[in-house]
């Protein structure tokens, strides 16, 4: 089966059934494929003709308390392996642990975490860990899809990923009116799979393009390299004499609401919404904790959006889908995590914004918990969605928890089986979304904001114990 | 891009006199922003010159002008101006072949003084083969061809229904054979292109099925029939069988009369409530495709007919085009019967069809309405003017810049790689895209409705155009412009005119553009480079209009 639709049948069967190289449910597609060029990839949101999209748009449901107002997604593209981050196993032996044998302790007793992560290690107390995620797929999109949206991908519809939910829910619609669109990713979209699914292009994400770690970072669209202010404003002025179509037809609605979106796009362009993409304006200290990799950078860039009431960020971190060289590249990915996460949760702490952003880490699975040594992979990891981890801070989520477990070798799940659905039902409840909440959708189908849950579930669960 | 250093700042104090210089020129003209009128106003203001339309008297051509033209006499609605022959070149091309005329083509059109020239290139258009690349793109949006989720074509399978769909189209095939094969065929999903249909349907299940047909075919939606209708309808479709093959992805769509029944499903019952002859020798699609087809039935033909309309004015008679239902009765009920009939008449030639509208004045009125009554829109009063279509727009830029752009696919087969010169109107497969295609709005292919194409104009979308390093390095560095970067403005104009816009700059424009006493020299380029740019970013470039 490489098509990533799967019927319930089989998602059944991939979930109970060892993920063997060769099993229907185990497909490598190379994702990353789809970044090509990575361009000011989605819509900024305008404010345009609201009145007439209430119709269209998702109806809230009763008001609920907001614990949260922000969330910052940053995703471990191609999946990172949980015993190597937040799941170790230091007695299950070498055929597993590969040279990362050991565990760190963290400030929290008995929360333990892989060695690579020491300066995570001394901010237990602001994340739990939940170590019993499964959704039994092993195919990048279908994993990412489920991962993202909650939803099995056997449905008629594509979804909406949590991103875009929360865009319609938090956006504009719902009285957002920062100039930077609500939902926004640092740097490249993963394709459709991550995006707004049947809401469409307005809840789409606005991916930013550029390396946070070059100055300037050249935000696709808003900054442009070479180009003056006063040019810009010279081209503006050019371009307003020129446009004899639009002073033909001042009133038109469309050609109105080309002139809006135009105003909009030079207030980020020329005005002072474009600067929150300007981290230089930090202190050098600060971001040299961050780390000055495009990671650490982005981490960086989160928090100014935060800070400027940007709901929903993601950061795409690419880099973790090892079938071979694992170790090799654990190597420097771990610490370059350690201290981007690390010091993101530190500074939201240190600026009283914790309590009010959940700090979600994770990827769309595990990877296999015995280091495959043979050849091709001579020492690599494969995929694997029976058991893998994440972490969650922050917006309500209580610290210093771990949910879950796996068993003695991360093989499978243990106890307190979390499944997406249960992660993402989670967050929309502490952001205050309504459990009668709806999508809009295109056929006029009745559709719940929060996904369904596990097969046969109504609803998703609550991570109850640190909520 | 020049400017980046200190060296050129100087040129750039030169260009700046250049266009500041013009304010006292224009001092006469309504404030440049755009939305200053008052909003009572939706009639054209005064400009002094207007490249759009022209003076000339209505004439009406034949019963598509008389039907439209009765209609806006009663309802006392002012029909707009006839459109210019600059404008009507650009949106003819546009509108039949998703295609910017070239400077040369619109120079030499220009310069015609025969009287019959707007038909003669009519003619042109329709013969030429971009006609089929441009409706394949239509018809592969409301047939789903897609590779992957949630349709899941693979990509070899998308490529063969695709090309079934330029074929039929560049053959003019009639449009109930069309229907029909889609309707009746069996076979391999790689190698008979039209059984796809089937294949691109999410779930296959009879009701899945059914009500994808009633929605391509019969423009009717699922809300617009009760669960008893449905039921009926998807009894024609309980015998599909989908059987695999020992080859990489092909499938196999066949009659499979031994297929268990649905539950929930059938007995088949065509949807005006009567009841078929079936037969066990026969394949009850065929019996439904007879039944759809048969000369009488109204369903199909005033359906096509109405959705061949709404593509060229962007909305339907009844509309939207594919919902019809009772409580959406169409606004000019006579016209879509002329075009029912003239569509039967014609065997279904979708041509024939596209010819009678744009020869009609009622098509080559301007697009500057003349009533502020909304129901001058509805009633075809005037040109509807929209944004171009995501792959219309990216086309038209890379043919004025000379470049081209890189498509992907999910789904990495050799199938999905496609060669540079490809445009996107020709894309055989909705999976292979590009973050351009997706920022401005191509359907996802999901559902087949109409609808899923957003031509709604955003802040991302204009900032993209804007100032994305994408466009600036087409314009800074597009073969094609080259040439025109070199010679002096002045001289340029014309050129540049003619190649962006497919017309000559108005005197007003000459005025405006009017080079400063000290431009020239090497800060030529910069001034020629701002004009594209901005003329790429006039909303008369980003319409159709």
């Amino acid at each position: 089966m490489n098509a990533p639709s799967m019927s319930d049948d089989l998602w059944q069967a991939c979930a109970s059934s060892p993920a063997l190289p060769g099993s229907p449910c185990l497909t490598r597609r190379d994702l990353l494929r789809r970044g090509l060029v990575c361009t000011a990839g989605a819509l900024l949101a305008n404010n345009l003709s609201l009145r007439a999209l209430a119709a269209a748009a998702g109806t809230p449901g009763p008001a609920v308390t907001a614990r949260a107002k922000s969330v910052i997604q940053i995703w471990l593209w191609g999946g990172a392996c949980h015993l190597d981050t937040f799941d170790p196993k230091p007695g299950a032996g070498a055929e597993y642990t590969g040279p990362l044998s050991g565990a760190l302790e963290t400030t929290v007793s008995g929360m333990r975490i892989g060695e690579s992560l020491p300066l995570l290690a001394k901010q237990a107390r602001n994340y739990s860990l939940i170590r019993s995620l499964t959704h039994g797929n092993n195919g990048h999109e279908t994993a990412a899809y489920m991962v993202q949206t909650g939803r099995s991908a056997s449905d008629r519809s594509v979804f909406p990923s949590m991103g875009a939910v929360v865009s319609l829910f938090k956006g504009q619609d719902a009285g957002y009116t920062g100039l930077v669109p609500p939902y926004v990713v640092l740097t490249e979209l993963q394709g459709r799979f991550s995006e707004a699914g049947f809401l469409g292009a307005r809840y789409k994400p606005f991916a930013t393009g550029g390396d946070p770690a070059r100055d300037p970072f050249g935000v696709e669209g808003v900054v442009a390299a070479g180009l003056t202010e006063d040019r810009q404003r010279d081209r503006r002025e050019l371009l307003h004499r020129i446009n004899t179509l639009a002073r033909t037809m001042p009133a038109d609605p469309v050609l109105t609401a080309s002139a809006q979106a135009e105003s909009q796009a030079y207030d980020l362009i020329l005005g002072d919404a474009g600067k929150v993409f300007d981290a230089s304006q930090e202190p050098a200290a600060l971001r040299d904790r961050y780390g000055r990799t495009t990671f650490g950078q982005s981490c960086l860039m989160a928090r100014r959006l935060v800070e400027r009431g940007v709901p929903f960020i993601t950061i795409n971190y690419k880099g973790w889908d090892t079938h071979k060289r694992h170790f090799e590249v654990m190597r420097t990915k771990l610490p370059e995590l350690d201290r981007g996460l690390a010091t993101l949760l530190q500074d939201l702490s240190d600026r009283g914004l914790l309590d009010s952003t959940i700090v979600w880490c994770g990827g769309e699975f595990g990877r296999t918990p015995r280091v495959l040594w043979e050849a091709p992979w001579n020492g690599g990891r494969g995929h694997h969605g029976r058991v893998f981890s994440a972490l969650l801070a922050g917006g309500g989520f209580r610290g210093g928890q771990v949910v879950g477990a796996s068993d003695a070798h991360g093989e499978d799940v243990a106890e307190r089986p979390v499944h997406p659905s249960d992660l993402i039902g989670s967050v929309y409840s502490l952001l205050g979304i309504s459990e009668d909440a709806r999508l809009p959708h295109p056929e006029g189908l009745d559709l719940r904001a929060y996904p369904p849950g596990l097969p046969g579930k109504p609803s998703p669960g609550r991570l109850h114990e640190i909520m | 891009m020049p400017g980046a250093s200190s060296g050129h700042g100087r040129q750039w104090l030169h260009r700046i006199q250049w266009t500041i210089g013009l304010a006292g020129v224009v001092a006469g003209l309504p404030a440049p922003a755009a939305p200053a009128a008052p909003a009572a106003s939706s009639v054209a203001v005064a400009v002094a010159e207007n490249p759009y339309e022209t003076q000339q008297p209505r004439v009406a051509r034949g019963p598509i002008d008389q039907h439209v033209f009765s209609r806006l006499a009663a309802l006392q609605l002012t029909p707009a101006h006839p459109v210019s022959d600059a404008t009507f070149l650009r949106r003819v091309h546009l509108d039949l072949i998703g295609r910017l005329p070239s400077a040369a083509e619109a120079r030499r059109f220009l310069k015609d003084q025969s009287a019959d020239k707007r038909d003669v290139l009519i003619e042109q258009l329709l013969a030429r083969p971009e006609f089929a690349d441009y409706w394949s793109l239509k018809w592969s949006d409301l047939l789903r061809v897609k590779a992957e989720y949630p349709i899941n074509l693979w990509p070899n399978a998308a490529q063969a229904y695709h090309r079934w769909i330029y074929s039929s189209l560049l053959e003019d095939k009639p449009l109930d054979q069309f229907a029909r094969e889609l309707l009746i065929s069996s076979g391999s999903n790689v190698h008979c292109g039209p059984v796809n249909f089937y294949r691109a349907i999410p779930g296959r299940d009879p009701l899945s099925v059914a009500k994808s047909v009633a929605l391509t075919f019969m423009g009717t939606r699922p809300e617009a029939w009760s669960a008893d209708q449905w039921s009926g309808m998807a009894g024609f479709f309980a015998q599909i069988g989908y059987k695999s093959t020992g080859e990489w992805k092909e499938e196999i769509v066949l009659w499979d009369p031994a297929r268990p029944a649905t539950s929930g499903v059938g007995p088949a019952r065509f949807p005006d409530g009567t009841t078929p002859v079936l037969s066990p020798e026969r394949d009850p699609r065929v019996i439904f495709a007879d039944w759809l087809l048969a000369p009488g039935n109204p369903w199909f033909a005033r359906v096509l007919a109405n959705r061949v309309w709404s593509w060229i004015f962007s909305r339907g008679i009844v509309h939207q085009p594919d919902d019809f239902r009772d409580g959406n009765a169409p606004v000019n009920p006579a016209l879509l019967a002329y075009l029912e009939q003239e569509l039967v008449r014609s065997r279904y030639s979708l041509k024939h069809l596209f010819r009678l509208i744009v020869q009609s004045q009622t098509y080559q009125l301007s697009c500057v309405p003349r009533s502020s009554d909304p129901a001058a829109a509805s009633e075809f009063a005037h040109y509807a003017l929209r944004r171009l279509e995501a792959e219309v727009l990216i086309d038209a830029i890379n043919d004025i810049t000379g470049t081209s752009e890189s498509y992907s696919s999910a789904i990495p087969e050799p199938y999905t790689f496609v060669p540079a010169d490809v445009r996107a109107v020709a894309l055989p497969d909705g999976s292979i895209t590009s973050s351009f295609l997706e920022l401005f709005g191509r359907p996802p292919r999901d559902s087949g409705l109409e609808s899923e194409r957003s031509l709604r104009v955003t802040a991302g979308q204009r900032l993209h155009l804007l100032n994305s390093s994408h466009v600036r390095k087409k314009i800074e560095q597009g073969p094609a412009l080259a040439e025109l970067l070199r010679i002096p403005p002045d001289r340029a104009i014309d050129a540049i005119y003619l190649t962006v816009l497919s017309r000559f700059p108005t005197n007003e424009e000459r005025r405006t553009l009017r080079p400063g006493p000290k431009a020239g020299g090497t800060a030529t380029r910069a001034v020629a480079l701002d004009l594209i740019w901005a003329l790429l970013n006039s909303d008369e470039f980003l319409h159709r209009h």
